[in-house]
This record gives C-alpha cells, structure tokens and sequence, in this order.
C-alpha cells in the first residue's frame, strides 16, 4: 500500500522541484500505471516509495512505514516488503541465472533448504525453467528482465515497483513481459509500473496516475494515457 | 552454506578477482609497517644505548670534613637513597679513592701527600638522567654534603637525543598507520566499485548494513593480517641481518644491540594489531559512501 498526501520535493542541490502537492492512495492488490514524459517527476516518485529520498514536505506511507520519518536501520525492513525491477535488469554479470535469484535471497539471511526450493519455482513461474546455468549475456534482453522479475519476488514481497521495465524490450516482449506482471498481480502482489509507453499502458485497462512537471494531472481507472 | 559462510566466501573471492590490487595492498602495508617497525627498533636500541650511557654517567658526592670518620661518613648512605631518583649510591673511603688515584697516575705525583688530601665519596647512579639537576640540588641539601659533581651538560644531550628520538619515531609511525590505513581503503574501494552494482541490489532486497559490510571487511582483514604477517618476517631477517653487520664491525661491537627475539612477541602482536585495524576500517571506510542510500 502507498499513501502520498501532499507531497513536495526539491532537490536542495539544484534548488529543483521534483514534485508539488502530489496525493494519491495505491491500495493492496492493485494494478497501476504511473505515467508521464520523461523528467515529469515518475523517477522521483519511485525514488520516494524505495526510500532513496525522502519527502520535502508530505507524507508517504509505504506499506505501513512512514517514508519522511523512517529510520536508516529500519530500511531495509521496509525494503524487504518492495520488489524492484529496472529498465537495465541490474543482473551479476558473473552470476548465472539461479544465483542472481537467489542472491536476494542469500543477503537477506534465507536459509538454503528455502533458497533450493524457492528459486526453482520462481524461475518457473517467469518462464525460465532449464535456464538456470545460464549467464546473463547468453539471455535475450526479455529473458534478462525475467530474471530481474524472479529475483524482485523471490523474497515474497508485498508490492512491485517495476522502472522503466519495457524500456529495453521490443513491443512483443513488451507485451508479454506485462502480461506477466499482471499474472503476478493477480496472485496477490500490487504491481507499480512506471513507464512513458504510451501504446503498453493503453492496452491495458488498469488505473493510471499521470504527472507532468512534478505534478499530479490525472488518476483514473479509465487505462487511457494520451 | 550459512549466510555468513556465502558472504565471508565473497570476501575471499574478491582477493582473487582483484589479484593486482590485493597484491599492491599486501606490499603497501608490509613497506608502512616494516618502516615503521625500523624506526621503533631504532628508536629502541638507541634508548638501551642512552640507558647504558646513563648507567656510566655517574654523579659523586663528596662528604664534608665535619664527618670525617668512615663510620659517620658511612651514616650518610640511607639519607642519599632517601632521595627518590637514586638508584644506588656505593660509599668510596678516601683510602679506597687514594687508591683509585695512585692506580691512574704516577706515584710520584703523591709523594708527601696523605690519603687526607681525599675525602670520603659517594659513586651515585641516578634512575632519570633528566631529574640530574634537581637530584644534584637534593644532595646538595643534605647536611655532610660538601660537594655534588654532575655532568649536567651531559645528561642534557642524553635527554635531548631520547626525546627527539621519540617524537620522530612517533609522528613516523602516526603517518605511516594513516598512509597504509588510505591505500587499504582505496584498494578496497576499487573492489567496492567493480561490485556497485551487487552493492546496490543488496540494498534495495533489504540486506542490512552491516550484512553488505561484511565481505569488503573480511577482505580488508585477511589483506590487513597477510600484510602484518609478512612483514613481521621480512622484519624479523632485515633486523637480524643489520644488527648481525653491526655486531661484526669493529665498532659496532662495542654497542649492546637489543636482540630480536626479545623484543619478537611484540613486534608480532603490533604488526597483526595494526594490520588487523588498517584492514577492517579500511573495508569500512571503503563502502561507507554506498550505503548512505
């Protein structure tokens, strides 16, 4: 779940407002886009819900951490609730296929009875049972950001927040890597997707949130981003 | 494998992976601490040689006429080892001093004259060379004390080189720890930047802080140790080679060099010490900037 309710934030560096007055509630078990064009304010946001910044002014709740207040030990404890996936996939490179997965696993103290059971089952759900030696360069780029997939839910997480997923990705794999999310989605987990894939988000028909120029300008559940 | 079991692997890995870098390290750390080790034993051997200079700087009191028996000459000895910097004080009659006299120069130089001429003395050796002047006025004070020679000048230079001896030696050693502490530290740094990526994946699963430390630590650790380690030896074969040089030359065997196995347990548990601390804060110091996020 996340909460945003009048959000700021400026960069203080560059003196730059990212957001203003931003509010919205994802609610569990939800689908949603978050659209916009590029330097509209999606990365900020994303940023916000991962706990890499936090609010100027505002507040954001993410599944039941305060963001604004939260603690640098308690991180990693919200962290653990979020999977996150990005338009680069950010794999091993000299890891294969099962170790990427179960690397999130392994640095988050999961015992390696779990860890043999989870990863395989995982890997299955992507799609990529009998890839498990593979290394990351012998992948298609849609096969990587099906790893990426695996690895964000292996741990179980309430809620995934996907970057730029299709980013790298031509429209078939584009299509069926979200028709994938949305199989995930409808096994329990809410789903995030921040994208500026016109075409992607309109053949789906999913709640939108659109921001432009830090700020909120639509939310609905119409699936219609023009 | 335990989680800790995977993590302390990824320490030993990063050794291997970044064979070159590990090796500079190793090299680096054995250079700072065996310079630093040599300027230790230096400073150490030349405070043995100034404790054995000082040992031979001795201080004589001469007894007053008023005491001019030997018994109540000798009366004065608990008085003199009352006084806190003395370390011994050895009673000389004017009979054993007329001795001494007559066995250094020509006896005609004595003839007409009597052991009176001498007075009774004290030979007094001092535990600080550099409290000489205020034990000189100690003695002075005391009644049957006609005269206290010292050899103030010396004692002055004694100090003089211990203490310059110690403060180079030290703001030697300060340098260096910090110098192999930032080579340490950038070595692993590099690691850290070949493995950014992992580091931030960690971090965004929810591994904790200290978790994402612990390989660059171990890292740190086993560079620091096989540095100490080494360098404890390379010490260890340079000393016994100088000093073995400078026991063997003419004048070298005049001086009494501290041997290394005395000194060895020392050197030992330093070295690891510094090597231990140079390598674990350094694999701190390296990732610290990538786990603000």
């Amino acid at each position: 779940m996340v909460v945003m309710e009048n959000v700021r934030k400026v960069y203080e560096s560059s003196n730059t407002v990212a957001l203003e007055n931003v509010s919205f509630t994802i609610n569990d078990g939800e689908f949603v886009f978050l659209v916009g064009p590029s330097g509209s304010g999606k990365t900020t946001l994303m940023k916000l819900i991962t706990g890499e910044v936090r609010p100027t002014a505002g507040t954001v709740i993410v599944n039941d951490f305060n963001m604004g207040a939260i603690k640098r030990r308690k991180l990693p404890k919200m962290r653990r609730t979020l999977g996150v996936v990005f338009q680069d996939y950010r794999l091993i490179e000299n890891m294969n296929v099962y170790d990427n997965v179960a690397f999130a696993m392994r640095v988050v103290g999961a015992p390696n009875s779990e860890i043999r059971k989870r990863v395989p089952y995982m890997l299955e759900l992507v799609g990529l049972e009998g890839r498990e030696k593979r290394m990351p360069t012998e992948l298609s780029g849609g096969e990587q950001q099906r790893v990426a997939i695996a690895r964000a839910l292996v741990n179980s997480p309430r809620m995934i927040v996907a970057d730029e997923p299709t980013g790298n990705l031509d429209p078939v794999r584009s299509l069926e890597l979200m028709l994938l999310l949305e199989k995930i989605n409808e096994m329990g987990t809410t789903v995030v997707v921040v994208t500026h894939e016109k075409e992607l988000v309109n053949a789906f028909s999913k709640r939108v949130i659109k921001i432009d120029s830090g700020k909120m300008i639509g939310d609905g559940m119409d699936g219609y981003y023009e | 494998m335990s989680r800790y079991g995977y993590l302390i692997r990824e320490g030993f890995r990063s050794i291997t992976t970044h064979g070159f870098m590990s090796f500079a390290s190793v090299t680096i750390i054995m250079a700072c601490l065996i310079i630093m080790g040599s300027v230790s034993l230096l400073s150490l051997n030349i405070d043995a040689l100034i404790k054995d200079l000082e040992d031979q700087n001795e201080i004589v009191v001469f007894v007053d006429e008023s005491l001019n028996d030997e018994e109540s000459a000798r009366e004065l000895q608990k008085n003199i080892e009352a006084i806190e910097n003395i370390s011994s004080a050895e009673f000389v009659s004017r009979d054993e001093a007329m001795d001494n006299f007559m066995s250094k120069y020509d006896e005609e130089l004595m003839e007409g004259i009597d052991e009176t001429v001498f007075r009774h003395r004290y030979i007094v050796h001092l535990t600080d060379i550099a409290l000489m002047s205020q034990t000189k006025m100690e003695l002075e004070s005391l009644r049957g004390v006609a005269k206290v020679n010292a050899h103030l000048d010396y004692a002055q230079s004694f100090v003089t080189i211990r203490n310059v001896v110690s403060i180079v030696s030290l703001v030697l050693i300060v340098i260096l720890v910090f110098v192999s502490f930032f080579i340490m530290s950038n070595t692993i740094k590099l690691a850290t930047f070949g493995r950014r990526e992992e580091i931030a994946i960690m971090k965004m699963v929810g591994a904790a802080n200290g978790f994402i430390r612990l390989p660059f630590v171990v890292e740190g650790l086993v560079l620091g140790i096989l540095g100490g380690g080494l360098a404890f030896l390379a010490e260890w074969g340079l000393y016994n080679l100088v000093t073995g040089r400078i026991v063997g030359s003419v004048t070298g065997a005049l001086l009494n060099v501290v041997p290394f196995k005395s000194v060895a347990l020392h050197v030992f548990i330093i070295y690891m010490a510094v090597g231990v601390l140079v390598g674990a804060f350094g694999g701190v110091n390296a990732i610290k900037n990538y786990l603000k996020v």
